[in-house]
């Protein structure tokens, strides 16, 4: 078997890994990228949402969740939930519906493809006949009725999908009883809209796009109303007692219209245009909700003045003299009105409004004063800001958890208090066993705190640095809400804001430290800032510190950024974390690593040039280093940032180019075996200039005069034996890019003294690697060839205390070795060449802590180690052997691999888009994932049944007998009707009881487009498989 | 001289261990013994011959006639322990001054050529141009040897590039590309790495083993096919300091015939210290220069404290790349390695060692294994 190439044959061994690891990607979390459609069911409380890469969504309550991937990888263009069952049909871009179910099995829901479905029209005729423009599932579950491009409404049965084609209604017949003048404007041009008839399911309105709108009853399948609209129709809206009905329009305006029996042709009793007088943009959607106290909710999206406005993703809700127009950060993909769910109520009583817009959910209470927004429990948008780096912290502390939440909750006083009103389904996961913080760091300063304990990522609290330098946009002059007066009343609403002041605030490296509660967060500019958890709000000034790591390096100009101007003065922080140092690095280049050691109160952070050690007790800079390799001319020209110019990279690819033409000598220095990004930078430059060369690579050693040799990759304290093996003492490590690693001995005084003495530091060791690769990760093993615990881990009790009677052991991971040294003598024991095996290159590594499954006391750690090709090594710990190997991430997905964050526990986490994280998990014993049951739509539904059918007091006809008796089971249900309906010998009825039996031997054969079996991690593997070719691996399944 | 007859006989013996050893310089002659399984360093077999004809002070060259009669270099420790190893029976020792030594002599056949026509050749030598000087092997770096040979299929090519101590850059680039395979159901296109572009000067072109358009098959003895161009560069970077790559040459015409051969005894030899398909046996061409002596390993150094950056190298695994790092080739270095290797408590402490050395620097013999029977040189025996 592939997954066991390079390990031995020791058949204990192989079971022992099959209890310990195993791969799946267990929950996708955050916001979808790009979404493209809504779905609302009334009856299941659930919330869908379709993609445009073809992904379905659906959220309940926190923790249900389901998703499914269409084949197709098209748009997802509609959703619609079949009234009171657990199924949905979804619209794509290619024309084609689908039906998707939600299935028991072994007592949780699955979400499963059940059929599909693309609907032709006679040969020869154009494809916009077909074309699906409208989708409208009939309350009675068993037909849908579907408006095309070309007037044409056909109906379709469910879930076969066989095409009724004695009921379509087209264009010509809905004509027949209109007015000439009227009909010679060819107002049957497109189906904009159909809605079912609230109280009588056998009237449907029928909007077409040039204005017309007819009211059709579907059992003597002709039209009743006509209703002549002048303006280009967007869409239509039934009142809840059928009574009237709204339109609304292209020009922004919105008419009401009465139905009644009267009158068959009758005119709109209220035509307006809400933000006229001026031209406006189209109202694309409306509801009407009626209440109780009799002023209505009128809700629309759009309508905004074309002119001063039309940019605005605008929803507008009005009730009474109440106007505000909701502004969101993005287009509004689509919106629903939460209300009344049981139909036979006489009032809507809306109570809530859930919008999508394109980066973010939001969700308005429309029942407290001032319609405040609520706080989702998921969705959340992780890229309000881009995300710059992440962190995570395992098994926190309940007190410092207590402390966080608390201070968050001081941040979302201005969030509705309603309960989260889409609240389908059941969560069946166990508790989390433990809570672990996600820590994001964003690019414009913050660092988000998030509950990543189980299925739904959320925010706990919201950390801003950026108060405590001066930016040229003052925090407190941002936009003010607008006054009363001003019209159109907008209000903005959302988070996201992608937009930052400045560059340099980006938050680049974050450390906590659990059990002390410090915070160290360096970013863009150099800055390290040291934070204390207070929960009180605190004034202070926030002690500076400068790091001059070029030193006595003489003739070097930054010219990259400034660095970032404290601010002056006391500075007023709200409870949660408050910063009490500002170490700036100088030059101000960017932190690319950071060490924190919370019991000696030290803190370690490198950039490329150098690192230094910082005192946070004494407030003290203890010692720095400078790491800058004399020829490194790019280290100096400025900040190593993703902002960085195409124009400036282009500049240096063709400076190294005319080096290394210019002299012989420094020829050995100019290549590209160096950063993947300087790589990619050369060869654009190289592709310019050798236009159409073929993709080609330079095969060069490394050398010490490579750029970026001085980049401190790694920084890691450890308390070991670096000078005898008699005496250990506090050391820091320190990895840089050229493959240097460099030990410092730190003499820390006892607490007694600790403020007394300084704190003192000794270069120990210097190792060069030979083979120069970069340094992703130092650790020591102690006498047990356990990794050495976490600061203050056995003060607090929750780890063994290390082995100091043993050897400790040195390991180095290099981007291509994996090397395990002694100490106090640096000599080699044993390494894993993976670059020179594999070709692939170490990007991220981590220990991870892997319990078995079978014994709940046997646990191991394992290096887990991400390569650029996306693949993910355990490897055990201290004998470096290649224990399984799964793909996880495309190596194209550079973001992604770069993105990945492990945890102590085997889990992870990387970026799948912008805007959300896969989790994943490699271990049998902690996983995170949905487990979650959607009650089955008998109980739920049964207000509705009795909504649609339920009107046997109005005088229903005899069908309806049939339906509201269904209350029993569904097939049982089924079939009773069936035999009511032959009893009735009704010669429509026999029609549809010979049409349903067809449809039911249809169904009882369906086509198997999906294994049943396949679980959702499966799904997305196929779909990676179709899209890149990849190959099926045994490994991924377990 | 009965005694001495005696001993020489039981020298010619088979089963003992004791070479015959006759070494001329000039017109003289001298008699000596080694032992021929612990012939022991050419360095110090050197001085005792420079000892043993009282030219301490002039730079010698060494040769000897090996069974088919060449005249073959005795210059380092392999072909030091080949020549006594082979020596049947008796090792016939040459010694030329080196400013009068005549390279063009090493080769095949050199001395019996010289006996059958000796004065045509003198005359020969006087219409030649004059010699290129030409300087000993060990004055030369091996910058890239053909390797296994004989378990390769002729059309393939393993060539291993040595960069370190090299000033060159490796010097060349691939790319991808798509080469032909016969298979079962005829040929079929399969996607390939090939060498794009030679850096003009670089080692790659100077070794002239590797040329444009050369499929690259493996790196380090791992099959690159299913691999990416950029995992191919890693692995490439990643073995850059000992880099081994087989290539299906794009001109097939001066590919190495196998039935041609030449005896391993006339100085031909195969390096396969890296290949994963034979266990490492001759190391000859490591000898050179100590800086090249790395096989497979790389040593990374350890530099102890801040102050004085003053290079520790560790012991390897490998003790023959144990201490190359350091940049002198120096007797002394050479001897502590020994001392190293034979007596693994001898590193303990520095200044020993250094004790030990000094004392033994006047005395190479020291470390020069002996047979029990002693040294005899022309009938004076030397007592050690």
């Amino acid at each position: 078997m592939r997954r066991f190439l390079r390990s031995g044959h020791d058949p204990v061994r192989e079971r022992l890994k099959r209890d310990l690891f195993q791969f799946n990607k267990t929950v996708e979390h955050g916001f979808p990228h790009q979404p493209s459609a809504l779905g609302y069911s009334s009856s299941l409380h659930l919330m869908a949402i379709g993609t445009r890469s073809g992904a379905i969504k659906l959220y309940g309550a926190p923790g249900v969740e389901f998703m499914g991937l269409h084949e197709e990888n098209n748009t997802v263009l509609q959703m619609h939930f079949i009234p009171g069952q657990c199924q949905l049909v979804t619209l794509l871009d290619d024309n084609s519906l689908h039906l998707w179910s939600l299935k028991q099995r072994s007592g949780t829901s699955e979400l499963q493809e059940e059929q599909r479905f693309t609907l032709r029209g006679p040969p020869g005729s154009s494809p916009s006949a077909t074309q699906i423009t409208v989708v409208l599932p009939h309350s009675s579950r068993e037909v849908l009725y579907l408006g095309t491009e070309s007037g044409n409404i056909f109906v379709v049965e469910l879930p076969s999908f066989r095409v009724l084609e004695k009921r379509t209604i087209s264009s010509e017949t809905v004509l027949q009883r209109v007015p000439e003048d009227y009909s010679n404007r060819r107002p049957c041009e497109l189906v904009e809209a159909i809605q079912e008839h609230p109280r009588n399911p056998d009237q449907i309105l029928i909007g077409y796009s040039r204005g017309l709108i007819v009211l059709w009853d579907v059992q003597s399948n002709k039209a009743t109303h006509h209703f002549l609209g002048s303006q280009q129709l967007e869409n239509v809206f039934w009142q809840r007692d059928g009574r009237q009905f709204i339109s609304c329009h292209y020009d922004g305006s919105y008419a009401q219209w009465p139905v009644s029996n009267d009158n068959r042709q009758p005119e709109p009793l209220e035509s307006k245009v809400p933000y006229g007088p001026f031209p406006c943009k189209a109202i694309s959607k409306i509801y009407w909700q009626v209440t109780k106290n009799g002023l209505p909710y009128i809700i629309f999206q759009g309508g905004m003045p074309r002119a001063s406005y039309g940019d605005r993703h605008s929803i507008s809700v009005i009730h009474g003299s109440q106007q505000i127009a909701f502004d969101f950060t993005s287009r509004v993909i689509d919106f629903f009105v939460i209300s009344n769910a049981d139909p036979a109520a006489e009032f809507d009583d809306p109570s809530a409004m859930v919008v999508l817009a394109e980066e973010e959910l939001v969700v308005i209470d429309l029942k407290a004063p001032g319609w405040p927004a609520v706080h989702p429990p998921y969705l959340a948008s992780l890229h309000c800001s881009a995300i710059t780096c992440s962190h995570h912290v395992s098994n926190i502390p309940l007190k410092l958890w207590e402390r966080i939440i608390s201070a968050g909750s001081k941040q979302n006083s201005h969030y509705s208090n309603m309960l989260w009103p889409i609240d389908g389904g059941t969560n069946l996961a166990p508790d989390p066993p433990q809570r672990d913080l996600l820590l994001t760091g964003h690019e414009d300063g913050t660092v988000r705190f998030w509950d990543a304990s189980g299925v739904c990522l959320h925010l706990l609290y919201k950390l801003s640095t950026v108060r405590v330098f001066l930016t040229d946009v003052d925090p407190n002059d941002n936009m003010n809400p607008l006054g009363e007066d001003e019209w159109p009343p907008l209000r903005k609403v959302g988070s996201f804001d992608p937009y930052s002041d400045d560059p340099r605030l980006g938050i680049q490296k974050i450390y906590l430290c659990k059990y002390s509660g410090y915070l160290a967060v360096a970013g863009t500019a150099g800055q390290v800032l040291l934070m204390e958890l207070n929960d009180e709000a605190a004034e202070h000034v926030v002690d500076y510190a400068e790091a001059d790591l070029l030193q006595d390096q003489e003739g070097y100009r930054w010219k990259g950024h400034e660095r970032l101007k404290a601010r002056d003065g006391p500075v007023r922080f709200e409870p949660g974390f408050q910063p009490f140092i500002l170490v700036q690095c100088q030059p101000p280049a960017v932190v690319t690593s950071l060490a924190l050691h919370s019991e000696w109160k030290l803190v370690a952070c490198g950039t490329s040039h150098g690192f230094g050690l910082f005192d946070h007790q004494q407030k003290r800079l203890v010692f720095v280093k400078c790491t800058l390799h004399p020829s490194d001319q790019l280290a100096l020209e400025g900040p190593l940032s993703r902002v960085k110019s195409l124009k400036k990279s282009l500049r240096q690819s063709f400076r190294r180019i005319r080096r290394s033409r210019v002299s012989s000598r420094k020829r050995r220095a100019g290549n590209i075996a160096e950063v993947q990004e300087a790589n990619a930078k050369f060869d654009q430059g190289a592709l310019q200039e050798m236009e159409l060369a073929p993709v080609q690579r330079k095969i060069e050693a490394r050398s010490a005069e490579d750029s970026f040799t001085g980049f401190v990759r790694t920084l890691y304290f450890a308390d070991t034996f670096l000078r005898d093996s008699s005496r250990h003492c506090p050391s820091l490590w320190a990895g840089t890019n050229g493959g240097t690693v460099y030990a410092f001995s730190l003499r820390v005084p006892p607490a007694e003294r600790r403020m007394d003495e300084p704190v003192r530091a000794e270069q120990a060791k210097e190792i060069q690697l030979m083979h120069r690769a970069p340094i992703v990760g130092i650790l020591v093993l102690d006498g047990r060839s356990a990794p050495l615990p976490e600061p203050l881990e056995v003060a607090h009790d929750l780890s063994k205390s290390p082995d100091m009677q043993g050897s400790h052991q040195l390991l180095v991971v290099s981007e291509e070795q994996l090397k395990v040294f002694t100490l106090p003598k640096v000599s080699s024991k044993l390494k894993l060449k993976l670059t020179a095996l594999e070709g692939c290159r170490v990007r991220k590594m981590a220990v991870a802590n892997f319990g078995s499954c079978q014994t709940d006391d046997y646990s191991e750690n394992n290096l887990t180690v991400l390569t650029n090709l996306g693949d993910i090594q355990i490897i055990s710990l201290p004998f470096l052997k290649l224990q399984t190997r799964y793909p996880c991430i495309r190596k194209e997905d550079v973001s992604g691999i770069a993105s990945c964050v492990f945890t102590k526990y085997g889990q992870g986490f990387y970026l799948i888009s912008p805007s959300e994280f896969e989790r994943f998990s490699l271990s049998t014993k902690w996983l995170v994932e949905p487990r979650c049951i959607i009650d089955a739509p008998e109980i739920t539904s049964n207000n509705h049944l009795h909504n649609t059918s339920g009107m046997e007091h109005t005088g229903r006809k005899s069908r309806d007998l049939g339906r509201s008796s269904g209350d029993t089971g569904e097939d049982e249900r089924k079939s009773g009707r069936l035999m009511e309906h032959a009893l009735l010998n009704d010669e429509k009825v026999l029609k549809e009881i010979q049409s349903t039996l067809e449809g039911g031997r249809g169904r009882g054969d369906p086509i198997p487009i999906y294994q049943r079996s396949r679980t959702l991690s499966t799904r997305i593997q196929e779909l990676y498989r179709k899209k890149f070719g990849k190959k099926s691996r045994r490994t991924w399944a377990k | 001289m009965n005694r001495s007859f005696n001993k020489s006989q039981t020298l010619r013996s088979p089963d003992c261990s004791a070479v015959e050893v006759k070494s001329k310089f000039g017109a003289e002659f001298r008699r000596f013994s080694l032992d021929r399984y612990k012939p022991g360093k050419f360095e110090d077999f050197y001085k005792l011959v420079l000892h043993i004809h009282h030219i301490s002070s002039t730079e010698v060259m060494i040769g000897y006639a090996d069974v088919h009669g060449d005249l073959l270099p005795i210059n380092n420790d392999d072909n030091f322990f080949k020549a006594v190893s082979s020596a049947n029976p008796l090792l016939r020792v040459f010694i030329q001054r080196q400013d009068e030594a005549d390279y063009g002599n090493f080769g095949t056949n050199t001395l019996s050529r010289k006996k059958k026509a000796l004065v045509a050749l003198r005359n020969d030598n006087l219409r030649r141009r004059p010699h290129l000087n030409i300087s000993m092997p060990h004055d030369f770096r091996p910058v890239s040897s053909i390797i296994d040979v004989d378990i390769l299929p002729e059309t393939h090519r393993r060539v291993r590039l040595y960069r370190h101590g090299c000033e060159k850059p490796l010097g060349f680039y691939i790319r991808d590309g798509t080469s032909v395979r016969v298979t079962p159901h005829g040929l079929e296109k399969v996607p390939g790495i090939f060498i794009s572009r030679m850096v003009p000067g670089g080692l790659a072109e100077s070794t002239g083993l590797l040329a444009v358009n050369d499929e690259v098959l493996e790196v380090n003895g791992i099959e690159v096919a299913g691999k990416t161009l950029d995992q191919v560069t890693d692995m490439m970077i990643a073995n850059s300091h000992n880099l081994i790559i087989t290539v299906k040459p794009a001109n097939q015409r001066n590919n190495i015939i196998r039935s041609s051969r030449m005896s391993g005894s006339s100085g031909q030899s195969t390096d396969s210290t890296a290949s994963h398909h034979s266990l490492p046996s001759s190391h000859v061409l490591q000898n050179f220069h100590p800086d090249e002596m790395e096989s497979d390993e790389e040593a990374d150094i350890v530099i102890e404290g801040g102050l004085e950056p003053q290079h520790i190298p560790k012991l390897h695994s490998l003790p023959s790349s144990s201490l190359s790092r350091i940049n002198g080739s120096s007797l002394s270095h050479r001897l502590q390695r020994d001392l190293v290797l034979n007596n693994s408590s001898g590193r303990e402490s520095n200044g020993n060692i250094h004790k030990i050395l000094s004392s033994l620097k006047t005395d190479p013999r020291h470390s020069l294994v002996i047979p029990r029977g002693g040294i005899e040189e022309d009938g004076t025996v030397i007592t050690l």
